[in-house]
């Protein structure tokens, strides 16, 4: 569906524009506590593909969304990005958007301040303007002025994603948990930023517990990597 | 630059929204020096003798009250992560957490302090000395308590393990700092006190926002 070529050999035989990075987790083993979440996770994301992460509750899918943001370090293994180890590069930081599970807002800032306040530390476009569109394009017109404590759990998670609407970059996003608390318009609207970033060449590793990704899953090409498949070292670490 | 700029800013301006919790600390320093006096007796030859200790201890202890929320709010609310993201960025995010702590708490302990002395019958020429000492000292307890915020991030009672932490490590500044006006007192002039406190506090700028990032990155992982 994607004709961007896949990274990670070298491009002499593709032609220009250089190929786009992609993220690969090499024999990846993730650590929690004494126990082992899981092992031997070996697993490739080309560029244009979403990776929806699956698998039960304690199965380690926040961990691996971490140790793929770069705030956690693998028990074994490596995370690549472009060939050579993400943690330490600032490029791949610089570009990656990783929205966690909590919001990173304060309740005491306006919904334009918070989106303001995260564009900056992450370098991006933070005029008014760019922010405005932002906020409208998830549906927050009208919003920017009120208080973040005033809102709603789903209309604090559109401020949070608005972020998403700010990027122009085929990187890597980190999604944890992007459609809790969404609506049905929320969720197309996140659709479609997501659509778009993969057009661009932009890859995506995401979890949801909602199910409506099934249909999606087929249709739009959404790859399933599921943790309750790789193999558990049930017992405690070495 | 980006970061610490951002971060500086926005902890300003969330103490701006809280104003009065802001305050308290100014408050506990005002409230706690006052006690003296009445503790010790309205005796003036007394009271001249302890204001400097007196002015020094109630800023250290004033200090360390407004360090627990420091990072722990930016840790609950995921905004820590997300200023931590990039390779290096702790340093700024250090730097700019006592930046601002040192605006909003440390500042007007310093525009008190005089105030304080004089309440405590401080003769006049005693005044400017302990100015100057709270400004460079105030700085290195901002310093020094972000080291024990990000130390105890995420612990229960961190509060009293901050103070633990830091109080042994602020000592050198407490003895400069009380030092120097007693040194005026004493006829003895006050620059070798105040050099020290500056050396103490160039040491603290060099070396507490990089174990200040050290220890937010075991926090966060």
């Amino acid at each position: 569906m994607n004709a961007t070529p896949l990274n990670g050999t070298p491009a002499a035989t593709t032609p220009s524009p250089p190929p786009l990075p992609s993220l690969q987790l090499v024999d990846v083993a993730c650590r929690r506590g004494v126990r082992i979440l899981f092992s031997g996770l070996n697993e490739t994301l080309a560029p244009g593909e979403l990776l929806w992460l699956r698998g039960g509750n304690g199965r380690g899918k926040t961990s691996l969304l971490r140790l793929v943001a770069g705030l956690a370090a693998p028990e074994h293994g490596q995370v690549l990005w472009d060939g050579a180890p993400a943690r330490r590069s600032g490029r791949f930081a610089g570009e990656l958007v990783y929205i966690a599970h909590a919001n990173a807002l304060k309740d005491d800032l306006t919904a334009l301040e918070s989106l303001a306040f995260l564009a900056r530390v992450h370098g991006r476009d933070a005029s008014a303007p760019a922010l405005r569109a932002a906020l409208a394009r998830l549906g927050l017109a009208g919003r920017e002025r009120t208080p973040v404590r005033s809102l709603s759990q789903g209309l604090r998670r559109r401020v949070a994603l608005a972020r998403l609407a700010l990027e122009t970059v085929p990187a890597l996003w980190v999604l944890d948990e992007p459609f809790d608390a969404l609506d049905v318009a929320g969720t197309a609207t996140l659709h479609a930023l997501l659509a778009a970033h993969r057009a661009r060449g932009g890859s995506v590793l995401l979890t949801s517990h909602h199910l409506h990704l099934d249909a999606q899953a087929a249709s739009a090409g959404f790859r399933v990597l599921d943790l309750d498949l790789l193999p558990r070292d049930a017992g405690v670490a070495a | 630059m980006n970061v610490f700029v951002a971060v500086y800013q926005r902890d300003l301006r969330l103490a701006w929204r809280r104003r009065t919790e802001a305050l308290l600390p100014v408050a506990f320093f005002l409230v706690a020096a006052s006690l003296f006096p009445l503790g010790v007796g309205p005796d003036p030859q007394v009271l001249k003798l302890i204001a400097p200790g007196v002015v020094w201890v109630c800023a250290l202890l004033a200090a360390m009250l407004s360090m627990p929320p420091l990072y722990a709010a930016d840790h609950a609310d995921g905004s820590l992560e997300q200023l931590l993201q990039a390779p290096g960025a702790g340093l700024a995010v250090a730097a700019a957490k006592a930046a601002a702590h040192w605006t909003i708490s440390g500042a007007p302990l310093v525009v008190g302090a005089p105030l304080l002395g004089l309440l405590l019958g401080l003769p006049a020429e005693e005044l400017p000395v302990l100015f100057v000492s709270l400004l460079l000292g105030t700085p290195i307890l901002s310093l020094l308590g972000g080291v024990g915020a990000a130390l105890t991030l995420g612990l229960r009672s961190a509060g009293m393990l901050i103070v633990l932490i830091v109080l042994p490590l602020a000592i050198p500044a407490l003895i400069f700092g009380a030092g120097a006006a007693a040194a005026v007192d004493a006829g003895q002039s006050p620059s070798p006190h105040l050099s020290l406190l500056g050396a103490l506090l160039i040491a603290c700028l060099v070396g507490a926002p990089p174990a200040t990032a050290a220890a937010l990155r075991i926090a966060v992982e």
